[in-house]
């Protein structure tokens, strides 16, 4: 019997006991629930509350003092968040953001996990130092960004000037197109450490045995890349893919100190800092809940889109 | 076999040549902490200090009150990530392994946390937390902490409790345990990378977060590390030894828990079935 219809077999007999003791679940069926107790109720208090509560505020000029004071003025704010220039501008920036950064940290995150998916002397040190950058505050690392493209006499002018390739210092902070190469690189540095973990997990789930098959059949290097690594690494891509795109259109702190820092005349903003300033700053609370719902459509239907165009099941037996 | 050698040191160069990029920022950090403030944008900068000074330090413990954040910091995480462990392992298991009505409805209203950009939940939040009188108190980050990593790890735990062999359950079904029993005795201990991967992200998240700890702590001695390291930052003379100071003590716990807890990680993120 090949090895196959054994394991079919199996899982048969399986499915037959979990039947059974599925029976004597539902018996008494009220455990389930006890299980998912406390995570329900903080999960109602917290998140889907909030989630309903903010969705009925971005429909009124809402009053935080007196609530019972708001006047319902329909979509009103999402129409004029759509038509606002600055909410638009924030737009552009974060889809420039994630069209640089979900790339970068795929290409150089595999790269890493490709070299460090092998047993050699110092891998655990090497895999622990590409995460420190994940492991720390986003507050630390965008001060350290910060400091480091300082306008005057930041490690990156003077790397650039000792280097022959600028004159003068550069004042990166200060200007809203030149900002996004400091934060597209941040947002890069700090995600590869992850990307590397993620795709090193998928790495290490591809059978030795197709390598070693390769190899017989002799496979090079890079047809063995082209022809089992990347298409069996396809999911996992897909998944990053997808959650990374999520991630770069939430990007909001490092925006929010470096906007704090200088003086970007609304220019510089990601739709989720906007959605702050418009909150927290302008207390225009209708307005701030309404772009975080357009945003949160926004990721929706990108993620849909990338799932239902890339997902596609790789067989390989 | 003679192929070997070249292939490792091709490795060490281009493993090296990236970390460089990785480092450099971080030796700045450290190296900014330990220079005198007047070397503080030295040109040409030096990546290594000339002269060393614990200055930046003793003034962040002086007059920072850094203990008393470092410890709000590692209360909340230490809690927030006990708790979640705790509470997302129960959500899991019963979707995993148990059967119910209303599983896949209440599955994909779980999923929805991890759409949803956490800011926006903040005005609400601030609301429910204030009624709850959970305003400057620590639990109210704790609660909040949890709730927001529900979604993912009970997402992780539902797959690795998936993957946990079926005849063992059974078999401790038939001796006569009850669920609590195959929780506790069966599933949770055959788990073990899977809750390594939760433990890292909870508490590596309870102990970065800084929205939220923003608009909920406004009391001074209610602030927890990232909180305070924002507050450093002023429009013309942020104190960059001090920043940097605290940003270093700041990374110690996550660094000790993440090698702590590695060894697990990569093995642990395969049960999880996140890769994909």
């Amino acid at each position: 019997m090949s090895q196959l219809s054994v394991r079919r077999q199996v899982s048969a007999q399986t499915n037959q006991a979990l039947g059974l003791r599925e029976q004597r679940i539902q018996q008494r069926n009220f455990a389930p629930y006890l299980f998912l107790l406390p995570g329900a109720v903080l999960f109602v208090l917290f998140i889907l509350w909030p989630m309903l509560y903010s969705l009925r505020i971005s429909f009124f000029q809402w009053n935080i003092v007196k609530p019972e004071t708001s006047v319902n003025v329909g979509v009103q704010n999402y129409l004029d968040a759509l038509t606002d220039p600055i909410f638009q501008r924030s737009v552009v920036n974060t889809v420039i953001y994630g069209l640089i950064t979900v790339p970068g940290q795929i290409i150089f995150g595999t790269f890493v996990a490709l070299l460090l998916n092998a047993r050699f002397p110092g891998r655990t040190l090497f895999r622990t130092l590409y995460y420190l950058p994940v492991i720390t505050s986003w507050v630390i690392v965008t001060l350290l960004f910060q400091y480091l493209f300082n306008g005057q006499a930041g490690m990156v002018n003077s790397v650039l000037q000792s280097l022959g390739l600028i004159r003068e210092p550069i004042r990166w902070l200060a200007d809203a197109r030149l900002v996004m190469i400091p934060l597209t690189l941040l947002g890069i540095w700090k995600g590869v450490g992850w990307t590397a973990v993620i795709v090193l997990a998928g790495l290490q789930a591809i059978p030795e045995s197709l390598y070693e098959a390769a190899a017989v059949d002799g496979a090079n290097l890079r047809q063995c890349f082209l022809q089992i690594t990347l298409p069996l690494l396809r999911p996992t891509l897909v998944f990053l893919l997808v959650v990374l795109t999520i991630g770069a259109m939430n990007v909001y702190i490092s925006g929010l100190l470096i906007n704090r820092s200088g003086n970007l005349l609304n220019e510089a903003h990601f739709v989720l800092t906007w959605m702050d300033k418009q909150t927290f700053e302008n207390f225009n609370f209708g307005q701030g809940a309404a772009i975080s719902y357009l945003l949160t459509a926004i990721v929706f239907i990108v993620s849909f889109v990338q799932i239902r165009f890339l997902q596609r099941d790789v067989m390989y037996s | 076999m003679m192929r070997r050698l070249p292939m490792l040191a091709t490795r060490y160069v281009f493993l090296t040549g990236g970390l460089v990029f990785v480092l450099v920022p971080f030796i700045y950090m450290i190296s900014v902490s330990l220079k005198p403030q007047a070397y503080t944008f030295e040109i040409p900068p030096q990546l290594f200090p000339r002269e060393i000074t614990l200055n930046h330090y003793q003034e962040v413990l002086a007059k920072e009150n850094l203990l008393l954040y470092f410890g709000n910091s590692l209360l909340v995480a230490t809690v927030s990530t006990g708790t979640t462990v705790l509470i997302s392992a129960l959500m899991a298991y019963a979707f995993a392994l148990m059967k119910f009505r209303g599983k896949n409805v209440l599955f994909s209203i779980l999923l929805i946390g991890m759409m949803i950009p956490p800011v926006m939940l903040i005005v609400p939040q601030f609301l429910v937390a204030k009624d709850l009188k959970l305003l400057n108190n620590l639990l109210g980050l704790i609660v909040v902490y949890v709730t927001m990593n529900l979604s993912m790890q009970t997402f992780l735990l539902r797959g690795v409790f998936a993957g946990v062999p079926r005849d063992l359950l059974d078999a401790a079904l038939i001796d006569g345990g009850n669920q609590w029993t195959l929780f506790r005795r069966v599933v949770l201990p055959l788990s073990g990378p899977g809750i390594a991967v939760v433990v890292i992200f909870t508490f590596l998240y309870s102990w970065d977060e800084f929205p939220w700890a923003h608009v909920a702590m406004k009391e001074t001695a209610k602030r927890t590390l990232p909180v305070a390291i924002a507050l450093f930052q002023r429009p013309d003379l942020t104190e960059w030894g001090q920043v940097f100071a605290m940003s270093v003590i700041a990374l110690i716990p996550v660094l000790l828990v993440y090698i702590a807890f590695q060894r697990y990680f990569v093995a642990g993120i395969s049960t999880t079935g996140l890769k994909g």
